[in-house]
């Protein structure tokens, strides 16, 4: 099971990667492993706003389907489009070409609250 | 959890394994759209050992089956195979079966989930002329489905499958064992089912996948339910149950009213001409995954359930089963699935969704 170390994570198996204030997002090599074959991403609209654990999409695979929850609060600035035409690129590459969308994050003090890589391992071991 | 004679096989194909009717079963190998489109364009095989089989003897057997199952036992003679259904007095299904003539005897091969239920279902309706035995742990059964299937068999298996008809079967030696070759499936691609003891059939399994000429593919449950959605096919617990009878489910071709009494042909019979619930299937319009137990919505009101959906792999859109009042059944209405909340367009269409199985050619 892959999990980069220079990653954070959340509970419902998300991981973000930070740059300044910006969140980049997707689901683990664990969550596509569970999820099996995805066959599409519906994504929230760009500029809309969530916070920390609201749904914000879903996740459509072929046996099911499963919510994306904002891992951190704040405004929605960027969509990875190219899923929209290669949804299985989240299966084949979760954690680089399968990100799924970046973040303007509003409350740098909930970035504490994410999981490091070996609190996450334990979390799905 | 019960393990079929296949399991350490599915093991060293890093199968992803989950609990199926009281079985740890594979449900993919690889990916499920890879191993869909394997039996659609070449080869794929399935365990499928958790199945039920019973044999049914006895001077009384014809008669027994004829007032045990809904279709007409006298249209299959030896060698033939018949897709039925056992039903209570009320007409609820208990299970969807298929039954084999073999000379002597007949064998119904029944849902894993169900075997417990329809042994006691038969039993209860015996008689001192019939015997049931439930040979269900000494059967193992192997699928192998899709245009190629009959090459790779006829080499494999060292016979000739070439004429053996839709719905037909022979019995063969293979390492010494007796194996049924059935032309039978759950895919619509040409396939075949095989029958043997354990030792035949991991035998055969080895034998399949180490064969060069042509590549075959391990396929899990997984595929397995898309491959038989596609083609509409009903599957017990989610499309049909003991609160759905066979003319709601569009079962009536199975259900023969001329062949004589039969549990459940009166209940049936009123339906037949009642304005009821009908089994629909739809595909949506718009991008979404219809699944089990979401609402089926005309004009602002409930009419319906799904009851069960997916992401067509050939298709590459959403297509779904479910029930809807008569009124609204009809092949061109538009409905609409609330999809998490959300009311999305679908149209209801006559099935099946895929309409290019090689099912019924010619080998």
């Amino acid at each position: 099971m892959n999990v980069p170390e220079n990653l954070l994570y959340t509970d419902e198996h998300e991981w973000v990667k930070i740059d300044n204030a910006i969140a980049t997002i997707g689901i683990t090599d664990y969550a596509q492993g569970e999820l099996g074959d995805i066959v599409f991403i519906e994504f929230p609209n760009l500029n809309s706003k969530f916070k920390k654990g609201e749904s914000m999409g879903t996740i459509e695979a072929v046996k099911t389907v499963s919510d994306i929850y904002m891992p951190i609060s704040g405004k929605i600035v960027e969509l990875n489009d190219a899923l929209n035409d290669r949804p299985e690129t989240v299966n084949n590459n979760p954690f680089n070409n399968g990100w799924m969308l970046r973040v303007q994050i509003t409350d740098m003090d909930e970035v504490s609250e994410l999981m490091n890589s070996k609190q996450y391992i334990t979390f799905i071991s | 959890m019960k393990r079929t004679s296949l399991y350490d096989k599915h093991i060293s194909l890093n199968a992803k394994m989950v609990p199926f009717a009281g079985y740890s079963m594979p449900m993919s190998y690889t990916r499920i759209i890879d191993e869909h489109n394997a039996v659609r364009n070449m080869i794929g095989v399935f365990d499928v050992s958790h199945m039920g089989e019973f044999k049914i003897s006895g001077k009384g057997a014809e008669s027994f089956l004829q007032l045990l199952t809904i279709n007409d036992v006298k249209k299959i003679s030896t060698g033939q195979a018949q897709y039925s259904a056992l039903c209570l007095t009320n007409g609820g299904i208990v299970d969807d079966i298929v039954l084999y003539h073999f000379e002597e005897y007949y064998m119904m091969v029944v849902n894993a989930a169900n075997i417990k239920d329809d042994y006691n279902w038969l039993l209860k309706n015996s008689n001192e002329d019939v015997f049931i035995e439930n040979i269900s742990e000494n059967l193992n059964l192997i699928s192998v489905q899709g245009p190629k299937s009959a090459v790779i068999l006829n080499d494999v298996l060292d016979c000739n499958l070439n004429q053996l008809k839709y719905y037909n079967f022979i019995q063969l030696i293979f390492n010494g064992d007796s194996l049924i070759v059935s032309r039978t499936g759950y895919t619509g691609e040409l396939g075949f089912e095989i029958y043997g003891n354990s030792e035949s059939i991991v035998s055969l399994w080895d034998n399949i996948f180490d064969y060069k000429k042509l590549k075959v593919m391990p396929v899990g449950l997984g595929a397995r339910d898309t491959l038989r959605l596609e083609m509409n096919y009903a599957l017990y617990g989610m499309d049909i149950s003991r609160s759905i009878n066979p003319i709601e489910a569009g079962l009536g071709w199975i259900t023969s009213f001329n062949k004589g009494d039969f549990i459940g042909r009166d209940a049936l019979l009123l339906e037949k001409n009642e304005n009821h619930k009908r089994r629909i299937s739809f595909e949506m319009l718009e991008r979404a995954v219809p699944r089990n137990n979401y609402d089926i919505i005309v004009n602002g009101n409930i009419v319906g359930k799904v009851t069960s959906g997916t992401q067509s792999p050939t298709l590459d859109k959403g297509i779904g089963i479910g029930y809807i009042h008569v009124n609204h059944s009809s092949p061109g209405t538009e409905i609409s699935i609330d999809i998490r909340s959300r009311d999305k367009l679908a149209v209801i269409v006559n099935p099946p969704f895929y309409k290019y199985g090689t099912v019924n050619n010619s080998i």
